[in-house]
């Protein structure tokens, strides 16, 4: 029989995506509500006048929060239902799963983009070299946060743990680390700790790009040698640690 | 086949062959083993030691080619809520592998087949502990594998739901291969063509019901009521309930001496092969003097 991974795509898009936000449309809200309320507090607490980075950081808090909500999800699926466990006994592939679970927290996610985009537009006026920086700073985010959510997933077997972990994750690395405000307010001892959370660098990128952050081209170029390091070394460890088959 | 988790033996030189048609019970107490050599048998779990094959298939080093065949349902396995059963099951197929439309189609056969389709379009999370089962034995059904696992597939449903269950398995395995496994020595006499008996990690028997009968000592069971007592002299094992019924143990000779006896003295009895429990009980009992 011949297999169709665009199927085993479609699949987890129904499952995670479109029939759970079919009957629970308060997760949708909150998804959209968490990046803007952030927003909404510092473009008040600013007086506006870095509305600009907390778009950006809504933004990098959507992508970076939808990666860690994949954790929660696969737990859900794998500890209550048994799902994982039905699909390791099937010719479903395990790469097809994970790629279609991500895809379908961008879904889940995309309400909260749409509505970010449409005020990146009207507040930042990107160009097309600070749109591709964006894209692809938010892409690395992502996908880091996709592969921290995987590992932690395959190796939990607790859900509240897990939906814990997922909350600790995303608070700790984007709304306490510099992604909402420059890295430039905070002070110098303590900016060195804003640099283990991979948001930071993407922060870096995108305020950089935007004009809303002026650093050295060098600096630039190592926060995306970081961010892109730490990506391929996550998923390196992820595939050597992450368990599909039990031992 | 052995499986270690740590200095904890759950399965200690597990060795057997069976038929892969019809139905195999494995039955044992909780804690005996059943789960996790049903778990290496569908390639989710690694044996510490041993090898397998089904239909000719290495279980350990072939999973890719024997996951193209097989379908499991584990212990505790659950609809998901916020899904139909419809969905359910086509999602079960996307993630085979089959288009969205064969998906469908199936996801409809099989839920008729089993007299489910009254429930295709309300939410699992509203339907009966046994009516999801039901759907869960439907998306396996609804699949193209030919063999089939189902871990404890009928712990917690109520009696009437069991043997409901139970038509659904016989269904299943007219036209596939069902490894069962189960608690319920009555659920695996019932249905099953061949029976393994599992205790602390080993395989104590394995064959059909009539090839265990001969493995024991007593083949034949009678049973007295209340206030009418066995004869003297009987050969073979006696035991008395608390409400007074005494059972016969013995062998086929015995037996139908013992019969005769209690016709001609006018006596109520029953006399019948050993059943499943008796089986077990036995097996199960001597292996347990064996290791005191």
């Amino acid at each position: 029989m011949k297999r169709s991974k665009s199927s085993q795509v479609i699949a987890a898009i129904l499952v995670n995506a479109v029939y759970e936000m079919r009957n629970y449309p308060v997760v949708l809200v909150t998804t959209i509500l968490s990046p803007l309320s952030f927003l909404v507090v510092i473009a008040f607490v600013s007086r506006g006048s870095l509305i600009g980075q907390a778009i950006e950081g809504g933004l990098i808090m959507s992508m970076f929060t939808s990666g860690m909500a994949l954790q929660g999800d696969l737990s859900h699926l794998k500890n209550d239902f048994k799902l994982q466990d039905m699909l390791v006994g099937s010719p479903a592939s395990p790469q097809i799963y994970v790629l279609g679970m991500a895809i379908s927290e961008i879904i889940y996610t995309l309400p909260a983009i749409a509505i970010l985009a449409v005020l990146t537009r009207i507040y930042i006026h990107p160009d097309i070299l600070q749109t591709l920086a964006l894209i692809g700073a938010l892409s690395l985010v992502f996908l880091t946060s996709i592969v921290i959510g995987f590992m932690f997933s395959t190796l939990s077997s607790d859900v509240v743990q897990s939906f814990a972990f997922s909350r600790l994750l995303s608070t700790l690395f984007t709304t306490i680390t510099p992604v909402y405000y420059p890295i430039t307010y905070i002070p110098l001892p303590y900016r060195y700790l804003a640099y283990l959370s991979p948001t930071t660098y993407a922060a870096e990128i995108v305020q950089n790009a935007t004009g809303y952050l002026s650093i050295p081209r060098s600096a630039v170029e190592i926060d995306w040698a970081v961010l892109v390091g730490l990506t391929i070394v996550l998923f390196i460890l992820t595939a050597k640690k992450a368990r599909w088959k039990e031992v | 086949m052995t499986k270690h988790y740590g200095a904890t033996k759950a399965l200690e030189s597990v060795s057997f062959s069976v038929p892969t048609s019809g139905i195999f019970a494995l039955i044992g107490r909780n804690g005996a083993g059943k789960t996790t050599l049903v778990r290496i048998l569908a390639t989710e779990l690694q044996p510490t030691s041993g090898s397998a094959w089904i239909n000719g298939i290495d279980v350990i080093n072939e999973e890719k080619k024997l996951r193209e065949r097989i379908a499991i349902v584990p212990q505790e396995a659950r609809a998901i809520a916020w899904m139909t059963p419809s969905q359910t099951i086509s999602s079960y197929l996307l993630w085979r592998g089959f288009r969205l439309g064969e998906a469908k189609r199936r996801a409809t056969e099989s839920l008729a087949r089993l007299g489910l389709e009254k429930y295709a379009s309300k939410l699992n999370r509203t339907l009966s502990g046994g009516t999801k089962r039901k759907v869960l034995a439907a998306t396996v059904l609804a699949s193209e594998s030919d063999i089939i696992f189902l871990d404890e597939p009928t712990t917690g449903l109520d009696p009437i739901s069991r043997r409901e269950f139970w038509e659904i398995l016989r269904e299943l395995g007219r036209d596939r291969f069902i490894f069962l496994t189960t608690h319920y020595l009555e659920e695996a006499e019932q249905l099953a063509d061949n029976i393994g008996i599992l205790k602390d990690g080993h395989l104590l028997a394995s064959g059909s019901l009539a090839s265990l009968r001969e493995r024991i000592r007593y083949q034949y069971s009678i049973k007295l009521p209340p206030k009418v007592s066995p004869p003297s002299g009987v050969q073979g094992e006696i035991t008395t309930g608390k409400n007074g019924e005494s059972q016969i143990m013995t062998n086929e000779d015995e037996a139908f001496t013992i019969s005769r006896e209690l016709s001609e003295n006018g006596l109520r009895f029953s006399i019948s092969p050993v059943s499943l429990e008796d089986i077990f009980f036995q097996l199960v009992g001597e292996v347990a003097v064996d290791e005191q």
